[in-house]
């Protein structure tokens, strides 16, 4: 198996007139992998995705897409890639299965590659009911589809997505997220989104932008545990609080501590651990020896919100 | 090739599946039976010793569909796609940047040549009632074909490039009714013993487009039109490549 990276980015920077959109960022992605960039609107996602698909260049530093230089072979690149651009434009006025055989043709799919590929590709994103309409009238949801179709129909070993469930209903979002997640480990996928539960949910890997650099970039989880000693758990027991209160200021682990009450005899109790600890046992074996009643114990997740608040934070502390 | 063909075919379909195609054809057609009747009328009071073809074209008509027609053809090739995002989608396949410029000036021109096809129906008429067999001689009808497809090719190279320098459609419009004007006016700057005069007029004379385009329809064809429209059209085609290119450029 080709052990080269699909993407490795070296130095690159990218400035437009009196702006710069990217600003040195380097990074690789191995093959295989579902990476996501996220960032805020401006933050670099979209020209980094541009760069990359071979559509504009970058002012200085490298970019190569399986060892192919971005910018001096740039068929190659683009014939190894299937770029889906923020918005998702396409011909309104053609149908769907003529609009993806117009495009595997220009990507040099022969006319048996394309008969072949379109019934593949048609099926995957499940658009048979939909090939023969025309592309105009079609739902959001659909047309995004089509745009994902067209990304696969050539089988790229890289595909670029830019933001691809913006403007889609819950339900939609669900279906084009399961689409991107069963194209882990066939082929390399790079996602831009601002949209953090989404990063969250499809990728193996996460790269926080802002202001055109990489602030960031690990697995969701691994962003977990970079701000997991500030998680929560949360412990709804029936007991008076008062004795609560005293047991959780004796408990050494335990940093903060706040009672509230609940439903019926239950307290909420929502403790902060120092760094490290994991509360739930001792909580459990508490419990136990008071004879009190337990009904839920969680250790509340940071959401990628929280990471990217976190992450963010100093450098604009910095800035001001 | 394969990819040049098929980028050429959905462009020339794009101006059947909207109404402008239509709409264009139409026109011209409405033009040509105006510029015809115009003609039949002339021809029912005097006798004339002309080609038909040649006729027709004394009627600043043709060059009034030129201008226009161009313009409409011309302006959304590229200005559309930037618009409507799509450019990016076909740079981003592995096509070439000459391939497109090609395909979409192939399509242009193609359907340019579509719609000037209601003037054969005109010639026809002519033939059929002139009830001679002179009336219309094979030859001039392809010198004049020559000629609307030589001046076609030119504006529509230059129409190509004002379309890739802009993202509005009305702008490339405007750039190559403009560009287009300007070329003919220099016909009229130039005067009829500018033939033989030092070599800036000489040039000039070259832009007797009018001249130029009745000579056709006499069935004369002058190779030094020809060189030169076709140069024109190539230097047009050339800049809308470097236009396209230059996205590229650091």
């Amino acid at each position: 198996m080709d052990v080269t990276p699909m993407i490795e980015v070296h130095r690159l920077t990218k400035r437009y007139a009196g702006r710069t959109a990217l600003a040195d960022i380097s990074f690789s992605v191995a093959r295989g992998e579902i990476v996501g960039l996220l960032g805020d609107n401006g933050a670099g996602k979209s020209t980094t995705m541009r760069i990359l698909a071979g559509f504009m260049p970058a002012t200085s530093g490298t970019a190569r897409v399986a060892g192919y230089d971005v910018f001096h072979h740039s068929k190659e690149v683009r014939r190894r890639i299937g770029y889906m651009p923020e918005n998702n434009p396409l011909h309104n006025e053609m149908r769907v299965r003529e609009y993806l055989k117009f495009r595997a043709r220009l990507k040099g799919l022969n006319r048996t590659a394309t008969r072949e590929r379109l019934d593949v590709v048609l099926e995957q994103c499940s658009l048979t009911d939909v090939r023969k309409r025309i592309i105009g009238q079609l739902s959001k949801g659909y047309r995004q589809r089509v745009g994902l179709a067209d990304a696969l129909i050539h089988e790229p070993d890289l595909i670029i997505l830019d933001e691809p469930t913006i403007g889609l209903d819950p339900h939609q979002i669900r279906l084009v997220r399961q689409l991107i997640k069963n194209l882990a480990g066939s082929h390399t996928v790079l996602i831009s989104s601002h949209i953090l539960h989404e990063v969250e949910m499809t990728c193996s890997r996460v790269m926080i932008m802002l202001r055109g650099r990489i602030l960031a970039s690990d697995t969701p989880e691994n962003l977990q545990r970079l701000v997991a000693g500030r998680g929560q758990i949360v412990a709804e027991i029936a007991a008076p609080p008062e004795e609560l209160k005293l047991e959780w200021a004796r408990m050494g682990e335990v940093e903060h501590y706040e009672v509230a009450p609940a439903e019926g005899v239950f307290q909420r109790c929502a403790l902060t651990a120092r760094a490290g600890f994991d509360l739930r046992p001792q909580i459990f074996a508490l419990v136990q020896a008071r004879g009190w009643q337990l009904r839920e114990l969680t250790r509340s997740r940071h959401s990628l919100e929280d990471i990217y608040m976190q992450v963010t934070k100093p450098n604009e502390e910095e800035e001001f | 090739m394969r990819v040049y063909l098929t980028l050429t075919r959905r462009e020339l379909a794009t101006y059947f599946v909207s109404l402008t195609g239509y709409v264009t054809i139409a026109a011209v057609a409405l033009l040509c039976g105006l510029s015809f009747w115009v003609m039949l009328r002339t021809m029912g009071t005097m006798p004339f010793q002309v080609p038909v073809t040649e006729l027709f074209f004394q009627n600043p008509m043709f060059w009034f569909i030129l201008l226009i027609a161009n313009a409409v053809i011309t302006m959304r090739l590229f200005a559309q796609e930037k618009y409507s995002g799509t450019y990016e989608t076909l740079m981003t396949t592995p096509v070439g940047d000459l391939q497109v410029v090609a395909a979409k000036f192939t399509a242009a021109w193609l359907f340019y040549m579509i719609m000037w096809l209601p003037f054969l129906g005109c010639c026809y008429l002519i033939q059929h009632y002139a009830q001679q067999a002179g009336a219309l001689d094979p030859g001039v009808l392809l010198g004049t074909y020559l000629g609307i497809g030589l001046f076609g090719a030119f504006f529509i190279s230059f129409g190509a490039c004002a379309s890739a320098l802009t993202v509005n459609q009305m702008v490339a419009a405007m750039l190559s009714m403009l560009l287009g004007m300007a070329v003919f006016a220099l016909g009229y700057v130039a005067g009829p013993g500018f033939v033989s005069g030092p070599w800036r007029n000489q040039v000039l004379s070259r832009f007797c487009f009018f001249e130029q385009m009745r000579e056709f329809a006499h069935g004369v064809i002058d190779t030094r039109t020809v060189v030169v429209l076709l140069s024109l059209a190539f230097l047009f085609l050339f800049l809308t490549l470097r236009v396209v290119e230059s996205r590229r450029w650091k």
